[in-house]
Formats: structure tokens, C-alpha cells, sequence
């Protein structure tokens, strides 16, 4: 398991994200994953060989550059980002959880074929419902993480320069030591490219937060003005199979609520509506 | 997530590219990418551990190299390739728009639609107008900036494109000044030349194929608005349905048109 395979994992979910939530995913990928992987990496590739200090005092290295990188820049980003990608599971987990209530729904409906069962494995989720509060939790949960991580960042690595220098007490070293930072500069230089790019993340989490809860709003307050559209209005033709057939069909494309109310609804029982949990 | 998922990503938008931005995409990623992880890298592998300099004092040898070369050529080059290589997903993004958007009027059964089933629509290669020519257009303008910005960071940094054998070195914890040398300095200027060489092809490749989209615009234009003057009835509806079919094959690689029918 590695980073190509982490990418495989979030694909998927890719499909049944918003538009802004694939643009995140981009960047996620192409402007953290893929510059850590090619570039940051080889950065930090010689920092302990190539950290000196001026002694030749034995052990004193060791424990100066102990001192002075608790945890290393390059570990740091990646548990970032495999905690900041890994809520998009959750939505992930939602989705197959939906699926397969719509296949239990099929076979309990005698619509068990393989054009069926396909075309519920390929359709785009909507993201409604209890769908949504998963996902909103997962964009809260990203951002979460991206903040506690940059706070981490700034208290390990004040002002987040890398010093060329820097000035070591600790035992076994003599008195007070200087020791050499190996690339300074090109450390300076990426991990300001990786903030500016966490802090892209979290504007396109907010911005996908804030569109989330509109749509959801805007939903709501189409439902309220136009209360009789969709399920629910057919009283004369219930035990039709045509009526039978639209509302499996309505459930296939919109897929609310649970499992029971799907087998009520089909059933023929009045509709009390689309609920909007969102709002 | 490497160069090999980079591939891939920007196979997919190579489909909706004009033969110019193909050539652009093959020599992005043989002459550029290829020669940077097969060779390129391996040339530089030691640039720190043999950057040696004349003293024993402990740090003047960091300290130097850190002066000499604030950012590697290598990681410049990869971080140039990625920029100069992501405008291309804005196609890519808006394609798949367009493409949701048919999925959409199939879906309600719009007669207007010509496809007869999904897989059409998946399969269905995107004329470079409308919409789309704007943002292809923005994509090549952002690539060129981006080549031109690395390349000018390039001559800034490093005082033209030749490495010298020799630096000269009087940081502080340097005892006065002191001789550093650089490991393979030949070596590294034959590369950075050949990179600089290919960057400088893409942006000639960039900057052709900004003229043909350009040139293809005012053509379509002209043609329309010669068309519009003299029959504005469906009697030509077939003609011109045949002479977009023709334009379409003379004009790319591939034969795309599907769904029309004579």
C-alpha cells in the first residue's frame, strides 16, 4: 500500500463528490501527494547525514539533531495527508451502504438482473439526505485536520524557515555547539509551497462547505413551495404496475430515506414528502 | 502518486487535444519527464555529498552549497513539469462538464440529442469550439507563462546555464575564502542544456498550436458568416452536416464522429 494505491481507494469516491470536491482532490494529489513523492522527498533525503555539527564529540550529532527535528518535515506531511484524504471514506462507506440497500430493493422488487444490478453500481449518488450530513462531517473532519496540522507545523518549526544554523546544548555535546542544516533554502522554499497549498485545500473546504449548505437550503425551501410534486400523489392508480414501476424508478434515481420507507412508498401508502434533513 | 499516475491522468485529456498539443504531450513526457527521472536525476544523486570545498571547518561545506544552489535543478525542473503539465486538466474539467451535461438531456429523453446510448456520450471526442476553445486557449496561455516564469527563475538563479567547476565561497562559518567544487559540472550543462533546449521547443509547439485554435477561429467565423448571408433555410441542412463531417475527419487523428447519420 503506498501512495499510488491510496489514489486508487480515493477514486472511487472522486465520482460521488462535488464539482469542488474534485478540484480538491486534484490539488490533493497533483500538488502535495505528487511534489512530496518527486521533489520534497529527495529534499530531506541526506538531512540527518548531512547535519553537522562543529565537534567531534561522540553522540553529540545524534542528539542535536534529535533535539531540533522532533519528527521530520517529510513524515509530518505525509500523516497529513493520509488524514486529511482518508474522511472522504466515510462518504466512500455511505455510498456502498446505499448500494446495497438498492439491490436489496431490486431483488425484493424482482428487478435482480445484471442491467439492474450495473446500472446501481454506475449511477452518481445525490448527495441528499443522510448522504449529506456524511459528507459534511467528512469536509469538517478534513478541515479539522489541516488546521491541526499547520498549528503543529508552526509550534514544532517557528515562522516556518529553515535555519542554516543552529546552536546546541544538549549532553554529551561540550558547552554550546553550532550545528549546519543541510538545503536551508530549498527546505525554506517547499515547505512554504506545501503551506500555501494546505491553505488552498482549506479555502476549497470552506467554499465546498458553504455550497453544500446552500444547496441544501435552497432544496428545502423548492419543497416547501412546491409540496406536491413527486411521490406520494398517485392515490387512484396504486396497485397499478406502471405506479409500481415509477416508484421503483424514482428510487433508483433518487434514492431517500431508509430502507423501510422505500418498501412503504412502494407499497402504495400516501408520501409525506421529500424530508430535507439539512437545514 | 508519481510521474506514471501524471501519465495517465493527461492521457485522458489528450483525446480532446488538436495533433499540435499531442506532439506537446509525447515530447512533455519523452524528452522531459523521461530524461529527468532516467538520467537527469542520477546526475545530480550526489550533487551534495560531492559539493567538496578546501577546509575542515565543520559547516563552511553546507553552508556553501546551500549559497551556491538555493533549489536543485532537479527539483526546479519537477515542479516546472508539473505546473507546465496541470493546465491541461482545465480541458479535462470542462469536458467532463460538457459531457454531464449530455448525460443530463439524454436522460430526459430530449429529442435534440443525438446519441443513442451512455457509452456514446462516454466515448464521444469534443469539437474545440464555444466554451471550450476559451478555456483550451487559457490552458496553453497558462503553460506558456509557466515555461517562461521557470525559465527566467532558471537564468536568475543560477547567472545563465552553465555550471562552473569552481565557487568561491566566504560565508560565515568559512574561514576567509574558499574553493568549493562542484561534482560532474560537464555533465550537468550538457543536461541543463538539452532541458533548456526541449523547454524551449514546447514553448515554439505552445505557441503554433495558440496560432492554429486562433487561425481555426476566424476561419469558422468568416465561414459562418458567409453561410448565414446566403442560406438561412434547412434545404444545405445535409450539405453542411457532410462538410462538418469532412472537416472533422481532415482535421484530426482520429475518426470521432458518431451519431450523425446520412
Amino acid at each position: 500500500m503506498n501512495w499510488a494505491g491510496l489514489y486508487t481507494v480515493l477514486s472511487g469516491v472522486n465520482r460521488h463528490s462535488t464539482a469542488i470536491g474534485r478540484i480538491w482532490l486534484s490539488v490533493i494529489f497533483i500538488f502535495r501527494i505528487m511534489v512530496l513523492v518527486v521533489a520534497a522527498e529527495s529534499v530531506w533525503g541526506d538531512e540527518k547525514s548531512a547535519f553537522t555539527c562543529n565537534t567531534q564529540q561522540p553522540g553529540c550529532n545524534s542528539v542535536c539533531y534529535d533535539h531540533f527535528f522532533p519528527i521530520s518535515h517529510i513524515r509530518l506531511w505525509a500523516l497529513q495527508l493520509i488524514l486529511v484524504t482518508t474522511p472522504a471514506l466515510l462518504v466512500a462507506m455511505h455510498v456502498a451502504y446505499q448500494q446495497h440497500r438498492e439491490k436489496k430493493l431490486l431483488v425484493l422488487t424482482g428487478h435482480a438482473d445484471a442491467k439492474h444490478m450495473e446500472e446501481v453500481k454506475k449511477h452518481k449518488m445525490r448527495i441528499a439526505g443522510s448522504l449529506w450530513w456524511t459528507y459534511v462531517c467528512s469536509v469538517v473532519f478534513r478541515l479539522l485536520f489541516e488546521a491541526v496540522f499547520m498549528y503543529i507545523f508552526y509550534m514544532l518549526y517557528p515562522g516556518y524557515q529553515m535555519m542554516r544554523l543552529v546552536k546546541c546544548e544538549a549532553y554529551p555535546c561540550p558547552n554550546t555547539v553550532d550545528c549546519f542544516i543541510s538545503r536551508p533554502t530549498e527546505k525554506t522554499i517547499f515547505t512554504v509551497f506545501m503551506l500555501v497549498t494546505s491553505s488552498i485545500c482549506i479555502i476549497l473546504n470552506m467554499a465546498e462547505l458553504v455550497y453544500l449548505v446552500v444547496r441544501a437550503c435552497a432544496r428545502r425551501s423548492e419543497h416547501h413551495s412546491n409540496p406536491s410534486s413527486g411521490k406520494g400523489s398517485f392515490y387512484g392508480h396504486k396497485h397499478s404496475s406502471e405506479y409500481k414501476q415509477n416508484e421503483i424508478n424514482q428510487l433508483l434515481t433518487e434514492q431517500d430515506g431508509s430502507l423501510k420507507d422505500m418498501l412503504r412508498r412502494n407499497s402504495g401508502l400516501q408520501e409525506k414528502g421529500d424530508r430535507c434533513s439539512a437545514c | 502518486m508519481d510521474w506514471g499516475a501524471l501519465h495517465t491522468i493527461l492521457g485522458g485529456v489528450n483525446k480532446h487535444s488538436t495533433s499540435i498539443g499531442k506532439i506537446w504531450l509525447t515530447v512533455l513526457f519523452i524528452f522531459r519527464i523521461m530524461i529527468l527521472v532516467v538520467a537527469a536525476e542520477k546526475v545530480w544523486g550526489d550533487e551534495q555529498d560531492d559539493f567538496v570545498c578546501n577546509t575542515l571547518q565543520p559547516g563552511c561545506r553546507n553552508v556553501c552549497y546551500d549559497h551556491f544552489f538555493p533549489i536543485s535543478h532537479i527539483r526546479l525542473w519537477a515542479l516546472q513539469l508539473i505546473f507546465v503539465s496541470t493546465p491541461a486538466l482545465l480541458v479535462a474539467m470542462h469536458v467532463a462538464y460538457r459531457r454531464h451535461e449530455k448525460k443530463k438531456q439524454f436522460r430526459k429523453g430530449d429529442q435534440k440529442c443525438e446519441f443513442r446510448d451512455m457509452e456514446e456520450i462516454r466515448k464521444q471526442r469534443f469539437h474545440i469550439e464555444g466554451s471550450l476553445w476559451w478555456t483550451y486557449t487559457s490552458s496553453i496561455f497558462c503553460r506558456l507563462i509557466f515555461e517562461a516564469v521557470f525559465m527566467y527563475a532558471f537564468y536568475f538563479m543560477y547567472d545563465g546555464f552553465r555550471m562552473p567547476r569552481l565557487m568561491k565561497c566566504s560565508a560565515w562559518p568559512c574561514p576567509n575564502t574558499v574553493d568549493c567544487f562542484v561534482s560532474r559540472p560537464t555533465e550537468k550543462t550538457v543536461f541543463t542544456i538539452f532541458m533548456i533546449a526541449v523547454s524551449s521547443i514546447c514553448i515554439l509547439l505552445n505557441v503554433a498550436e495558440l496560432c492554429y485554435l486562433l487561425t481555426k477561429f476566424f476561419l469558422r467565423r468568416s465561414k459562418k458568416a458567409g453561410n448565414s448571408k446566403q442560406q438561412p433555410n434547412h434545404e444545405n441542412k445535409e450539405e453542411t452536416k457532410q462538410n462538418e463531417m469532412n472537416e472533422l475527419i481532415s482535421d484530426s487523428c482520429q475518426n470521432t464522429v458518431i451519431g450523425f447519420s446520412s
